[in-house]
């Protein structure tokens, strides 16, 4: 187990790598000039050339790659060209708020989806079935986007239930685990949960079917294990699929986060993605890119332990 | 059973929802704008107009303003730190610039020719100590003509420009006086000047949240008796996505939501809020191409697009949330001129025109234009290019669109018509602030602006016009000034030299709580006189 683990880190260093000049270039690629956002609208090319000399941004590419890396090394992600503060402290506050919203809404996706999908893949082609099938196709097919303007627009706009946008009511002054807060927490949950919530239902129900038609099942029954044995041998077979997507689909809510949290105006790496990728900001950019990304590197390398430590077997592959 | 605790667990929620809001205080507008984050606050604002808007003249003054107290005409300027500018008589690229007494910035310390000086030092000179390259960058295109500049005494102060500039005072609202007192106070730092900042103007800095909102308090001891603010207090939240600032309007979230869509107008009207709009000094044109090559080389070309696009039909589909443009600046403006040419919806004689030019069914006009799918200014561009495209192909005119991220649609307007990425486009939507005669008409016509040194993207030659420009920049008599703008102006659009399409409104979606808004015929807004009925 150890050896593997080892393996599977070392593996994640040239993937970590990789990642960075991916998310470097990715941003160079982009049409458009990173510093004429920055000036204002009337500003003239002669002056757009200067600020790129001033920010370095007409050196060689790979040269601008290396002094970047060589920062982002020892934590350093440079100055937002926009508001001149520190990438780093931006992107962390953004994503101590992310992972508010991303643990609330990973942790309703992985329960319900679990839940939903046990149910549908013992009762298939039961009525439950059917249900769960209604709601995890409505949940896979309905875009993020749409779906939190349609929350808001029912319970903020119309009803007057649940507060439309932001973190927490005015002058707040940062997150608290009490009823105001939370109220700002439920739409975007809701939002950012249902794809997850119904690609982990269907996984884990088609699952649950695969193994339960399985022979070895049939020799437990035969052998006389009572119900619930069986199902715990079940889950178990059934388990290690479902953890892969449900790693796979934390990763993708961090995606999806883009959405929903300028739909909610909630002040997250999301929030600040599309912010920055509106202002054309260099730094801040490729930070935040980083930042997310690395932690998908990280979250695959967790889910792979996990599932290796559950199923043996993959150890051996 | 269940029915019974569901609403009365629905009930608790509701209940739960409301206490959990918290009691503002009276008079507490609360602003959604349409940035992605707050401007910055040091007196440079980012993030264009709205940025001068909202973090700009609500914590600084700059030497000469804008006047915001009326609706009915176009906002003119005013002094404001300055009480009397004028030119040398013996030296025309001198100005003199006289400074209000009295005057107290923020943290207490005196405002004065010093604290000019410090300013100009701090955008210009490179190797002064507090010299600040993003001051710099968001200034330099708008002091364009700045030479240099000298104190003579305490509360006077001399500009000199490159060369005779009637046009100067124009350029001095964006120049916004910072603190040299807090700058000094905070260790000579501008990163800690733009967390804590300290400026002349009616509101005071009490609180910034990056990217979730900015506090104002308003400055009780402000200059301008008149305008000290009547509110207690201004929170400006950035909401970038324009569904996100309808529902916080309609919610009640906010007082106050900028730029809602023209499909948002019915439900915000019939929910009580009001839409304010007025003709704000902003047009949205296409900027045609007159080099070799291009069919718009032909006068006649260059009339009948503009003829053939059916305005009010397009300001019907925004709702309302447009008046067409005649030319640059509305027929209103001491600067329109008596054109000869109408720019009015007449596809017969675009037809005719195009006929004469040498087109017709079997040789259709074939051109390509460079849009956006947003940006500041440019309003609704997929849905009214796609208007237009509709237009243009009733008189037989196929315009291909080519469609643009919107800074990449900026970097394909300043390098000009002619550079090479911009081959075979001969059509750039990009609309334009006419704050000024500079911005407004001059900017685009005269040789010295030909891409990429400046904004004349499609190489607009004129003799008649360019003398009249040299003649303006030493006219400095402001009404003979006006007239000579006007003869410009007269001249591009009896040579059509742009397509004018429509002029943006300013709309911004109001609660009926709000009392004494006035909508100047400006990017910019007054709040001082703004109050909130509980």
């Amino acid at each position: 187990m150890l050896l593997y683990v080892v393996r599977r880190i070392l593996y994640a260093v040239p993937i970590g790598i990789g990642v960075t000049f991916i998310v470097f270039s990715l941003v160079h690629i982009a049409p458009g000039d990173p510093i004429s956002a920055l000036l204002p609208n009337e500003a003239t090319q002669e002056m757009v050339d200067e600020a790129r000399r001033e920010f370095g941004l007409d050196r060689p590419f790979l040269v601008q790659y290396a002094i970047w890396l060589g920062n982002a090394a020892v934590g350093n992600l440079g100055t937002s060209i926009g508001s001149g503060r520190p990438v780093a402290t931006e992107v962390m506050s953004a994503v101590g708020n992310t992972f508010i919203l991303a643990t609330s809404a990973g942790l309703v996706a992985c329960i319900l989806g679990f839940l939903l999908g046990i149910v549908a893949g013992l009762w298939r082609d039961r009525p439950v079935d059917h249900i769960v099938n209604l709601i995890t196709i409505s949940g896979v097919s309905v875009p993020h986007y749409w779906l939190a303007i349609m929350l808001v627009i029912v319970f903020a706009v119309d009803l007057n239930w649940l507060p439309p946008l932001g973190i927490g009511p005015d002058r707040s002054g940062g997150w608290r685990p009490d009823w105001a807060h939370i109220s700002h927490l439920i739409l975007p949950t809701i939002a950012t949960a249902a794809i997850p919530m119904a690609v982990i239902a269907r996984t884990l129900r088609a699952s649950v079917v695969d193994v339960l038609d399985q022979d070895f099942i049939t020799t437990l029954r035969a052998k006389g294990l009572r119900r619930q044995s069986v199902l715990w041998h079940v889950i178990r077979n059934a388990l290690p699929t479902a953890l892969a997507v449900m790693g796979l689909q934390l990763g993708n809510m961090l995606g999806g986060s883009v959405l929903v949290e300028t739909v909610f105006a909630w002040p997250g790496t999301g929030f600040l993605l599309a912010s920055a990728i509106f202002q054309r900001d260099l730094p801040l950019l490729q930070g935040t890119m980083l930042v997310l990304s690395m932690f998908f590197v990280f979250l695959n390398l967790v889910v792979d332990l996990v599932q290796s430590a559950t199923d043996p077997r993959i150890r051996r592959t | 059973m269940n029915l019974r605790i569901c609403s009365k667990l629905m009930a608790g929620l509701m209940v739960a929802a409301f206490a959990a809001s918290p009691a503002l205080a009276q008079g507490t507008l609360r602003v959604a704008m349409t940035l992605a984050d707050i401007p910055l606050i040091d007196g440079a604002p980012d993030q264009g107009t709205e940025g001068v808007r909202f973090a700009g003249f609500t914590i600084y003054d700059p030497l000469i303003s804008y006047d915001l107290s009326r609706s009915d005409t176009s906002a003119d300027l005013r002094p404001a730190l300055a009480t009397e500018w004028h030119v040398d008589p013996n030296d025309t690229t001198k100005w003199i610039v006289k400074l209000r007494e009295g005057v107290k910035f923020h943290d207490g310390s005196d405002f004065n020719a010093d604290a000019v000086i410090f300013n100009l030092e701090r955008a210009f000179n490179k190797s002064y100590p507090a010299y600040d390259a993003s001051f710099e960058r968001q200034l330099k295109i708008y002091l364009a003509s700045l030479k240099s500049w000298k104190k003579i005494d305490d509360y006077t102060v001399e500009f000199t420009t490159k060369a005779p500039d009637s046009l100067f005072p124009y350029q001095l609202p964006r120049f916004l006086i910072a603190s040299p007192a807090q700058y000094a106070k905070l260790g000579n730092d501008w990163d800690k000047f733009r967390a804590t900042p300290s400026g002349t103007g009616p509101w005071k800095v009490e609180e910034l949240v990056p990217r979730q909102r900015l506090e104002l308090l308003p400055n009780k001891e402000y200059w301008d008796k008149d305008r000290v603010p009547k509110l207690d207090r201004l929170v400006l939240l950035p909401i970038p996505e324009v569904s996100a600032r309808t529902a916080a309007l309609l919610s009640g979230r906010v007082d106050w939501a900028e730029s809602p869509s023209p499909d948002t107008v019915e439900k915000l009207t019939s929910a009580g809020m009001k839409i304010s709009t007025n003709a704000i000094p902003h047009v949205w044109p296409y900027t045609l191409s007159e080099l070799d090559g291009s069919p718009f080389t032909d006068i006649r070309v260059r009339k009948a697009v503009n003829l053939a696009i059916d305005r009010d039909g397009l300001v019907k589909v925004l709702n309302g949330l447009a008046v067409p443009a005649k030319g640059m600046v509305s027929p209103q403006s001491p600067w329109f001129g008596k054109p000869t040419f109408d720019v009015k919806y007449d596809p017969d004689e675009a037809r005719k025109l195009l006929k004469e030019a040498g087109y017709g069914p079997d040789k259709p006009l074939k051109v390509k234009a460079a849009i956006s799918t947003s940006g500041s200014g440019q309003m609704y561009p997929l849905l009214m290019n796609e208007f237009i495209q509709e237009n243009l192909r009733e008189v037989g005119i196929e315009m291909e669109l080519e469609v643009f991220e919107w800074e990449a649609l900026r970097g394909r307007r300043r390098v000009g018509a002619q550079a090479d990425e911009n081959k075979g486009i001969t059509i750039l939507n990009n609309s334009y602030s006419t704050n000024d005669p500079y911005v407004a008409v001059l900017r685009y016509v005269t040789p010295e602006e030909i891409a990429p040194k400046g904004s004349n993207w499609g190489s607009i030659r004129d003799e008649e016009i360019e003398r009249l420009a040299l003649e303006i920049r030493n006219e400095f008599d402001p009404k003979k000034q006006d007239e000579l703008v006007a003869k410009i102006h007269q001249r591009l659009v009896d040579r059509a030299d742009m397509v004018w399409i429509v002029h943006d409104v300013g709309s911004r979606a109001l609660s009926p709580k709000i009392k004494g808004h006035v909508h100047a015929q400006s990017w910019f807004v007054d709040f001082s006189p703004i109050s909130i009925e509980p």
